[in-house]
């Protein structure tokens, strides 16, 4: 026990004279939030239109004017051909081309059939899918304003049918931040516990130092001990600051326990530094072992479920996620901050991370013996 | 009981031979030395001596302990000191000293006395960060940190190389003081002239001990009488006594060449007239001298080699 504690005081010596590391350690849960909080948002902002109006009427006018007046979308230009749109959409200066066909007034009027195009840049698909249901419900709602006026009669009976009234629980206003802000904890905890506690190891054997420490009495367990405790700590901390910025920046409830969800991240951190450590036994170099847990952390992330839904993905990919302790991590996360989920609700994602940490801790202290002789 | 005792030790990385029956006896508080080139096999032999590295085959036991059954309780009781500098280059001098104390349960108070006469050149720079100490004072801080538990036995691999003269000068002073207190000391070194600091040898290379004596023994050894002979053109020097008919081994010294006759007694005047006249050498000059320790190993690193 002292002699861990002597590991933990060298450790953390080093890691606060760290003049590199020590405040990126600290920065990066703010820049973290508050970057990818702000920038990686799922609402539509200003689309840049070309618009062909065929029609140049009033009603035409109507409809472009009411597009504009949402704040949505912004005319950049207009011409009266449409190839001219389809330019601009491929150099990237607009993203949807508006074609109102000539008669639109009269058919609009009329009560006759009619249609607007609109040809969407769908390089980018969400945004795509987003212009496009925008665009729809606007245009529909013009739609409506106009014909009660003609076709009364025909429109009341339209009406009728089943209604939709939606209620979004747990994120009222369709929040994307409440979304992202949980996720992106983990992330900064798993950075934390994968990178900095494995590279730790690697970098011993990289500059030689394993060698004058390994003809000490200083036990195996020992030394793993006085490699993972500090990161662990410090992936905590992060948490806690983190948590605090969430609360107090971003406004994000805490419905549930935040000592529950500690306790849980204690469990996680396990899981990732065990990765961490399996990561050095099997690398030599920081470079190496950087690498690896840079693929893996990508993967994890991508099929986390911190920007796709995972229950979008195909069945495999799905089935997969039962290996992703990210997965179950921002899974909790979001449980129990924005659900007030408690502990009957988290369980069996708690006993998934722990049978990790069972299977991966003991694995990774075993290749390190064989990869030590 | 014998500190150090080998007996047919092997040790081979993937096919290729580091260690090839190995046997070694070092006395207690000897100074001993095992002197090869590089790749010769020491640092994986003191690898094996200081539990770091399992062997193949053979035996070897440290202070009594078998290397392999009772690695733990050897590592307690010697100090060892890594080829390249492998203390904590962000902590400074002290708190290096005060980890490495405190990992083997003692305190640098407690052992001061030992490790003083090192020490105390470095306690001006007790606050400096280890990494930007000179060559010189890295090793001394290596050395201390080494010895902070009072080890029974010190394993210095390759103290003195990247160290200039007069450190190394100082550093084997240094080793002359720890082994008047009792301590036994094993180093390896490519340097022959270091040799004579030792109280025995180990000459060893390609994995093969040559010969373990004395310095002086294994100078006399070499028991062909010696040339050292100067030319204008040192190249052409080596080129034309290789091709003499009597040549039997030509290597070059510093600004001599040091050489030796098939024969029992080398024909200087021949030999002479022959480099003047038949070569057309300039400024040959020829004497007689004692062998040092280093034309004994180049000696037996030849008689290796055919």
């Amino acid at each position: 026990m002292r002699t861990i504690k002597f590991l933990l005081q060298k450790e953390f010596l080093q890691i606060f004279r760290n003049k590199g590391m020590l405040p990126i350690i600290f920065l990066m849960p703010m820049i973290q939030l508050v970057v990818l909080s702000f920038a990686a948002t799922f609402e539509l902002k200003e689309v840049d239109v070309h618009l062909v109006d065929f029609d140049r009427s009033a009603t035409s006018r109507a409809l472009v004017t009411k597009m504009q007046a949402t704040g949505y979308f912004n005319i950049q230009s207009h011409s009266q051909d449409v190839d001219d749109g389809i330019r601009m959409m491929r150099s990237n200066d607009i993203q949807l081309a508006l074609v109102i066909p000539q008669h639109f007034e009269r058919d609009v009027t009329s009560g006759s059939p009619t249609s607007v195009q609109l040809n969407i840049d769908a390089v980018d698909g969400s945004t795509a899918g987003l212009i496009q249901g925008y665009g729809r419900s606007i245009i529909q709602d013009f739609s409506v304003e106009v014909q009660p006026q003609i076709k009364q009669i025909q429109q009341q009976r339209r009406r009728a049918g089943i209604n939709i009234i939606p209620a979004n629980w747990y994120n009222p206003n369709l929040d994307y931040i409440k979304y992202m802000v949980p996720g992106i904890l983990v992330v900064l905890v798993s950075m934390i516990g994968m990178f900095l506690s494995g590279m730790n190891i690697v970098r011993e054997r990289e500059i030689g130092t394993i060698e004058q420490l390994n003809v000490t009495p200083i036990k195996r367990y020992q030394f793993i001990a006085g490699k993972l405790l500090p990161f662990w700590i410090i992936g905590l901390f992060e948490l806690v600051v983190g948590l605090l910025i969430a609360r107090l920046g971003f406004n994000i409830p805490f419905v549930g326990s935040v000592l529950l969800l500690l306790a849980i991240a204690g469990i996680y951190l396990l899981v990732v530094e065990g990765i961490g450590l399996f990561i050095s036994t099997i690398t030599s170099t920081q470079q190496q072992a950087m690498f690896i847990a840079w693929f893996l952390m990508v993967v994890f992330i991508l099929m986390g479920g911190l920007f796709t839904p995972i229950e979008s993905m195909p069945g495999w990919a799905q089935d997969l996620t039962l290996f992703n302790p990210v997965a179950h991590f921002i899974k909790i996360m979001r449980m129990v901050l924005l659900k007030g989920a408690g502990w009957a609700e988290v369980q069996h994602l708690v006993g998934i991370l722990t049978l990790m940490v069972v299977i991966i801790l003991p694995a990774a202290i075993f290749r390190y013996r064989k990869s030590t002789g | 009981m014998n500190p150090i005792s080998v007996q047919n030790l092997n040790k081979s990385y993937g096919g290729v031979e580091a260690l090839a029956d190995i046997s070694v006896e070092v006395e207690p508080n000897e100074l001993f030395g095992f002197i090869g080139p590089d790749g010769a096999g020491k640092t994986s032999l003191f690898r094996i001596l200081t539990t770091l590295l399992k062997p193949d085959s053979g035996e070897a036991s440290v202070l009594g302990l078998d290397v392999v059954d009772d690695y733990r309780t050897i590592r307690t009781k010697l100090g060892y000191m890594p080829g390249q500098f492998a203390l904590y280059e962000d902590l400074s001098v002290r708190e290096n000293m005060d980890f490495f104390a405190s990992v083997f349960g003692t305190t640098l108070e407690a052992n001061y006395d030992l490790v003083a006469p090192i020490y105390s050149q470095l306690e001006r720079f007790e606050d400096r960060l280890a990494g930007a100490l000179s060559g010189g004072m890295k090793q001394k801080l290596a050395l201390s940190c080494a010895l902070i538990h009072k080890p029974e036995l010190l394993v210095l691999d390759e103290p003195t190389t990247g160290v200039d003269a007069v450190s190394r000068q100082e550093f084997w002073q240094m080793l002359q003081q720890l082994k008047s207190q009792g301590i036994t000391i094993i180093a390896s070194t490519p340097y022959m002239d270091e040799a004579e600091q030792c109280d025995r040898v180990a000459l060893i290379d390609n994995g093969h001990i040559l010969n373990i004596d004395t310095p002086e023994q294994v100078a006399r050894n070499f028991d062909q009488p010696l040339l050292a002979i100067k030319a204008s053109s040192i190249y052409e020097l080596i080129k034309k006594l290789r091709s003499y008919e009597w040549a039997d081994s030509v290597q070059p010294f510093g600004e001599y060449v040091h050489y030796t006759d098939k024969r029992e007694e080398p024909d200087i005047s021949k030999l002479e007239l022959y480099l003047t006249e038949q070569c057309g050498l300039s400024e040959v000059e020829i004497k007689s001298i004692e062998p040092d320790i280093e034309d004994s190993f180049m000696n037996l690193m030849q008689k290796e080699v055919t």
